[in-house]
């Protein structure tokens, strides 16, 4: 692949993913993500500083299907939306084996229950960190760290970033 | 029984039977919040303010608050912890404007009065004046003046501060009950792994009974039971100190017989088959603790939460920011000699608390959901009698004692 081919690629599969859990078709989630994947959402405050808890924390395809299945049937929350937002996708690091990419994000979160019903406030913004690999000419992330400058949940986090 | 003035000057009583009853008033009243601000966080408590492992070295400091109060905590050149309030002599500006750092002193920004790591003042600006012109008067004197220093005490690694001159000793605080369980997760020294913040609009009186009442660990957090996790039927029990103020609550495992046999005996909505994890390494665990607790949850007023969840160890400050919010942070710690494995155990179960934690995300939305219910009928009131109306011991986890213990409590402390 060129670097246009690439880039295109790259762009396309952060698209893709952020479109899948912005139309809640979360069962679709973890196939964005390789056998062997990690998965982890650090608040800034933690990167920042080099200390290693994340709020999530998937470290296989596996742990990823728990959390949308832990989504759908466990957990309680307020019914909501994410509407991403993904800009300055940059590719900072290839090798035969990987694509690494930096990109921004924003996600607006819309509340769904009666008393918030119809409105949208700034929940996160930050910066996903992405090796990138390719099988069977699909891209999927062999890692995604989203380091979340907004490290002050507001109530939950259940909708993965 | 007494009377109190609230926000709008009507006379306030607790009803009756006073409990087993919390009237609303008290989740939404600014005149009951500022009130518990000069009572109970200025009051004769030991606030948790600070893991001493987050101040290693002399220069370290941390900002924070107790109640809603900005203050700072210092480690000076001998080592001592010292606390203050965030706020200069001069006029009034916040002093420390970062979260964390290693400084010699103080300097508030606006005029550049300057503080020791004991928060007393060491230099003023322009004292003298410039050629003979303003400065401060001649009987102007710096040693008399420093930030509003207040008194800290360290139990086995945990820092707290009190605005209070007459306050127990932190030992006697605690009380004989609750040292030892403080002790078992408090053992030796631990480092911290990161922190987890989550802000919830609810009263924070709301979060302090949840994790004083286990009736709804099993029925509000379905992660067990939707994963065949049996665990509505958990032994365990509470126990409180004398004056129901401080809770721990523990939780071991029965075998999977006694679990299952208990919970088919009892019609829950909550009991699911069907799913199982598609990755069971999250709850891969070994043995840690002399006494092995799958859950521990230790409540010392008025604002710390000290968990154990199956390896997971975190503190949770309860951090009021008005009536009607509070923020929630978790720190998460592991010991300083942890084996790697039991250090990536730590990190992967992670997952099940803080904002995001399969167990633990729902609490502060149970606290909303409440708030967002008791906007009217401030007279209206909570009912607590799972288990009865008394506040004492008990062997199991369907019980609101714990809950009536905060409350008995509160009212001594608010003159209620």
């Amino acid at each position: 692949m060129n670097a246009r081919e690439i880039r295109d690629a790259v762009e396309e599969l952060q698209y893709a993913y952020v479109h899948c859990i912005d139309d809640d078709r979360l069962e679709e989630w973890p196939e964005f993500f390789t056998e062997h994947c990690l998965y982890k959402v650090v608040p800034r405050e933690n990167a920042d500083q080099n200390l290693p808890i994340a709020l999530m924390y998937c470290d296989s395809r596996g742990m990823l299907q728990d959390r949308v299945v832990a989504h759908r049937a466990a957990n309680l929350y307020a019914p909501h939306y994410y509407r991403h937002m993904v800009s300055a996708i940059r590719i900072v690091g290839r090798d035969p084996a990987e694509i690494s990419a930096q990109t921004n994000y924003t996600v607006f979160r819309t509340m769904a229950d009666p008393i918030h019903y119809g409105e949208t406030e700034l929940y996160s913004t930050g910066k996903y960190l992405d090796m990138i690999v390719f099988e069977d000419s699909q891209a999927r992330f062999r890692e995604k760290v989203v380091i979340a400058d907004t490290c002050k949940i507001q109530s939950l986090l259940v909708t993965p970033l | 029984m007494k009377t109190s003035q609230t926000a709008n000057g009507e006379s306030f009583r607790w009803p009756q039977p006073e409990t087993a009853r919390v009237p609303y008033q008290v989740f939404v009243d600014p005149a009951i919040y500022t009130r518990e601000q000069e009572q109970i966080f200025r009051g004769p408590v030991w606030n948790y303010v600070a893991l001493d492992a987050e101040l290693p070295n002399p220069g370290d400091f941390k900002a924070t608050f107790i109640g809603d109060t900005p203050i700072v905590v210092t480690r000076d050149r001998e080592g001592e912890l010292h606390a203050f309030v965030n706020r200069c002599a001069h006029r009034g500006a916040l002093v420390c404007r970062e979260m964390r750092g290693n400084r010699n002193t103080h300097v508030c920004a606006y005029h550049q009065w300057s503080y020791d790591l004991r928060g007393q003042l060491i230099g003023v600006p322009f004292r003298r004046g410039i050629e003979g012109k303003g400065g401060y008067p001649a009987d102007f004197d710096p040693t008399t003046i420093s930030l509003s220093q207040l008194r800290v005490a360290t139990y086995n690694g945990v820092v707290f501060a009190s605005f209070a001159q007459e306050v127990e000793p932190i030992e006697d605080y605690l009380g004989p009950t609750q040292q030892p369980w403080f002790t078992r997760v408090f053992n030796r020294p631990v480092r911290v792994l990161g922190y987890g913040r989550q802000f919830i609009r609810a009263n924070w009186k709301l979060y302090a009974e949840n994790t004083r009442d286990p009736y709804h660990a099993s029925l509000l957090h379905l992660f067990h039971t939707t994963f065949g996790i049996y665990r509505s039927s958990q032994g365990g029990g509470v126990i409180m100190d004398d004056t129901g103020r401080h809770s721990m609550i523990r939780a071991f495992k029965r075998t999977e017989i006694a679990e299952r046999a208990a919970y088919e005996t009892t019609a829950l909505r909550t009991y699911q088959k069907g799913y199982t994890l598609a990755d069971p390494s999250l709850l891969q665990s070994r043995k840690e603790f002399e006494v092995e607790l799958t859950n521990s949850i230790h409540s010392i007023f008025p604002c710390l939460v000290i968990q154990q969840i199956f390896h997971t160890l975190a503190t949770r400050h309860i951090l009021p920011k008005g009536p009607d919010s509070f923020e929630l942070l978790f720190t998460f710690f592991c010991y300083a000699d942890d084996d790697e494995d039991m250090l990536q155990k730590r990190i992967k179960q992670a997952n099940l608390v803080g904002p995001a934690g399969y167990i633990s995300m729902e609490d502060g939305y149970a606290a909303e959901i409440v708030q967002q219910a008791i906007v009217r009928d401030q007279d209206a009131c909570s009912f607590l009698e799972l288990g009865g109306v008394e506040a004492s011991n008990v062997e199991d986890l369907v019980n609101e004692a714990a809950v009536r213990g905060f409350w008995q409590y509160y009212r001594h402390i608010m003159d209620f």
